[in-house]
């Protein structure tokens, strides 16, 4: 007997939702397996079985949020002793292991009902019903049945009614599970009314529905004051009100608690005439070959080369201790519809500026698309964050935690100089550093801010 | 026939008896017996035939008095016009038109009464049409005989007495499109060829319900047009296929698999097919129309799917 707990899938998981169960009470598990898959705060992932047995029992239900190290299942030798309340007529007997695997899946999934058709007189709301063999569909004699044999949900729908936790696997139509998804509906507070119990897109709808209104009671306390006092008389029906998304919860948790570390800004006025050259020397000469670089990877390229050089700035501060990295992967902040995601270009320092420029490409695309995994998303001991491509001229940016640093750079732009006793149009570039105070005091982060733009003024240091 | 004189018909009983169905009436009298060229009983024979002339550069369209009898020329069909523009690297071209007619409910026995489509349906190298209506029938025909591969067009003998409107001039159709006959927001029907009948009768009786119905015509069984009948039930979220074949591994099997690989996320029911029994078709009148799918059956099957997923307007 051995329990299975909630294990640690990410940097900053607290707490995993055990999205879906993909083995069933009494079903035989080999170590590897993959016995349920969870949701975390940016991702979804297996949760593998670390022993071979049969699972004995489900601890928590689907859709529940579990704290890392929590059990959320048993699993053990021989078969369960109380098994599921249902469907459990059939194997009472004790069969051996792999007969129980492939019989036990047959009345706790819906997978008989869809593939292996039943004739519709027979069919009996029990979920043991035996199913029937795909052989009846050729019984010559019973036109009725063949003239529609896809009849199979109507002998069946009776009495529909709502998955047990122990019923596994949720009965829901595609639509209702994206739609469920897409708005963070919680299924465990869903009944089915659909054959059997199928979460539908009525279902869906209804509970968007209880949402909004639960959420419009909730917000309007701190919306009202300013709306009351305008034309309209009530706040509540004129509001938006959106629930926050699984991201948007990760990144107000996140910036909180990023406010909370005592940090400093330094900011710094780039010479960037040299570094556009370089870059449009590039981009014209290495166009046949098809490398295109802009002006944040060879930004990127640069930071990592400085921190390289400067190991004090590429750390964390653990509470107890300050964690030097020994490498050097730089996190670019990426605006997606869904919210803000940081993909990690790990080694930075090790790679071409046009071999980081391909892969922020092809980060920024995943991002774009929801596909991130936790993997393309850990690990970051730096982070860039660039905001020049929208004509911002300067800002300051939030750190991301546990990193000590972040660079926020602003537009590129003319400006007059005066050298050498002459004016001259000069593109000047800002960027600003923010500085966890704790791992990093101001001169040190000063010193790396000096010669992160001594390297982008001399831009040949970037390539060489 | 009048615009390319490489188009030539060849048949049996399509010249002096002007078709068993008609089809071909007065073309001998306008083009003559070396255009329309009338056949002893040997499909193998006149469709082998016409494969040649299409290699060399004619325009073969030739008619097999039913789909059943192609049998008797499958493999010329399968083994020789599908296949020989690809064997031969591309050297050759099979520019022709096979037509013949399918479905059952004449009373004319199993063997008589068949629709063996999708087993051309199946083949690379073919290209298989069966119109719905009068003007399709033309437009589509026409397509097919300026098609450089060869290509089977299923006609129904159900449909052969239909009337519609068919438009003046030239019109010739997009192969590998299908249509949109009526639009809808509620379910979507998927038919083609004498299952459109059923399937727009069945989505006027709903819409009268209040249910909107979306009923697309396949037109293409190959190539199937894959987007436009994901499109439809990605707005609709429920599919219901109307086939005249077998259930088992027939047309409707294709587009459930299709749906649910192109809308397998906004599919809020199983995609449910209406099909004919799987039985040889009775000669008998009354186990005939039992064993063939009718307006009541799709008409249950749509009303199901509805209910299932808490249809309410």
């Amino acid at each position: 007997m051995s329990e299975v707990t909630m294990p640690r899938l990410s940097d900053t998981m607290e707490e995993g939702e055990l999205a879906r169960w993909l083995k069933q009470v009494g079903d035989v598990v080999e170590k590897g397996d993959v016995l349920a898959e969870i949701e975390t705060d940016k991702a979804t992932m297996d949760l593998e079985a670390f022993e071979s047995g049969v699972l004995h029992e489900h601890l928590v239900t689907e859709g529940t949020m579990v704290p890392i190290g929590q059990p959320v299942a048993v699993i053990g030798e021989g078969p369960p002793s109380e098994g599921p309340s249902s469907g459990s007529t059939s194997e009472a007997e004790d069969p051996a292991p792999e007969e129980r695997g492939a019989e036990s899946e047959a009345p706790q999934t819906k997978a008989p009902k869809s593939e292996a058709p039943e004739k519709a007189k027979n069919a009996t709301p029990e979920d043991d019903a035996p199913v029937a063999d795909v052989a009846d569909v050729a019984d010559v004699a019973d036109v009725d049945d063949m003239v529609d044999v896809d009849d199979v949900d109507d002998g069946v729908k009776s009495e529909p009614e709502a998955p047990s936790p122990t019923a596994g696997k949720l009965r829901m139509s595609p639509l209702a599970r994206k739609l469920a998804h897409d708005h963070d509906i919680d299924l465990d507070s869903l009944k089915g009314t659909g054959p059997d119990g199928r979460i539908i897109r009525a279902d869906i709808d209804a509970a968007i529905s209880a949402q909004k209104d639960d959420g419009g009671a909730v917000a309007e306390p701190q919306v009202a004051p300013a709306q009351r006092e305008g034309s309209h008389d009530q706040g509540e029906g004129d509001d938006e009100v959106i629930p926050l998304s699984k991201i948007r919860k990760v990144i107000s948790r996140r910036l909180t608690q990023s406010q909370e570390i005592p940090h400093f800004f330094l900011t710094s006025v780039v010479d960037v005439d040299r570094l556009i050259a370089l870059r449009a020397d590039a981009n014209s000469e290495l166009a046949e070959q098809g490398i295109k670089v802009s002006l944040n990877d060879f930004i990127v390229k640069a930071v990592a080369i400085a921190l390289r050089q400067h190991p004090e700035a590429n750390t964390s501060f653990t509470g107890d201790s300050i964690v030097r990295h020994r490498r050097v992967n730089v996190g670019i902040a990426v605006a997606t519809d869904a919210g803000l995601l940081v993909p990690v270009v790990t080694d930075a320092d090790q790679k071409s500026v046009s071999q980081i420029g391909a892969e922020v490409v092809a980060l920024a695309n995943t991002a774009r698309g929801g596909k991130l995994t936790l993997d393309q998303m850990s690990g970051g001991t730096f982070s860039v964050s660039n905001l020049g491509m929208f004509g911002i001229d300067e800002f300051t940016a939030m750190l991301n935690p546990p990193e000590a640093g972040i660079l926020a750079v602003g537009a590129a732009g003319p400006e007059l100089e005066l050298r050498d006793g002459e004016v001259v149009e000069v593109q000047k570039m800002k960027i600003t550093l923010t500085v966890d105070h704790r791992a990093m005091d101001g001169a040190t982060a000063a010193a790396f801010l000096r010669d992160l733009k001594g390297i982008l003024q001399q831009p040949l240091r970037i390539l060489v | 026939m009048e615009r390319d004189e490489d188009v030539f018909l060849i048949g049996e009983e399509i010249g002096i008896f002007q078709g068993s169905y008609k089809i071909t009436a007065g073309l001998i009298e306008d083009f003559g017996p070396k255009r329309v060229v009338d056949t002893p009983i040997s499909e193998e024979g006149f469709v082998g035939a016409a494969i040649g002339a299409a290699m060399l550069g004619l325009r073969p369209v030739v008619e097999i008095m039913t789909l059943n009898f192609s049998l008797i020329a499958i493999d010329q069909i399968v083994n020789h016009a599908a296949k020989m523009h690809a064997m031969f690297g591309g050297q050759v071209k099979v520019p022709m038109v096979i037509r013949f007619p399918g479905g059952g409910g004449q009373q004319l026995a199993a063997s008589h009464s068949q629709n063996l489509e999708v087993w051309y349906a199946h083949i690379p190298g073919l290209k298989v049409l069966a119109p719905s209506t009068p003007a399709e029938a033309k437009s589509m025909l026409t397509a097919a005989i300026r098609d450089d591969d060869p290509v089977i067009f299923l006609e129904n003998l159900a449909l052969y007495n239909m009337k519609g409107e068919v438009p003046a001039g030239e019109q010739v159709a997009e192969i590998g499109k299908a249509a949109v006959v009526k639009a809808g927001t509620d379910l979507t029907i998927v038919s083609y060829s004498r299952g459109m009948v059923t399937a727009l009768e069945v989505a006027d009786e709903f819409e009268q319900q209040g249910v909107s119905v979306e009923v697309v015509d396949l037109r293409s069984l190959r190539p199937l047009d894959r987007e436009t009948i994901c499109a439809s039930v990605r707005k609709t979220s429920r599919a219901v296929v109307f086939e005249d074949d077998m259930l088992s591994y027939g047309i409707g099997a294709e587009v459930s698999a299709t749906i649910g690989e192109g809308a397998f996320d906004y599919l809020d029911a199983p995609v449910r097919r209406v099909a004919a029994a799987e039985v040889p078709l009775p000669y008998s009148k009354p186990l005939e129309t039992a064993a063939l799918p009718h307006a009541a059956d799709l008409s249950r099957v749509v009303r199901e799917t509805l209910d299932a997923t808490q249809f309410s307007k």
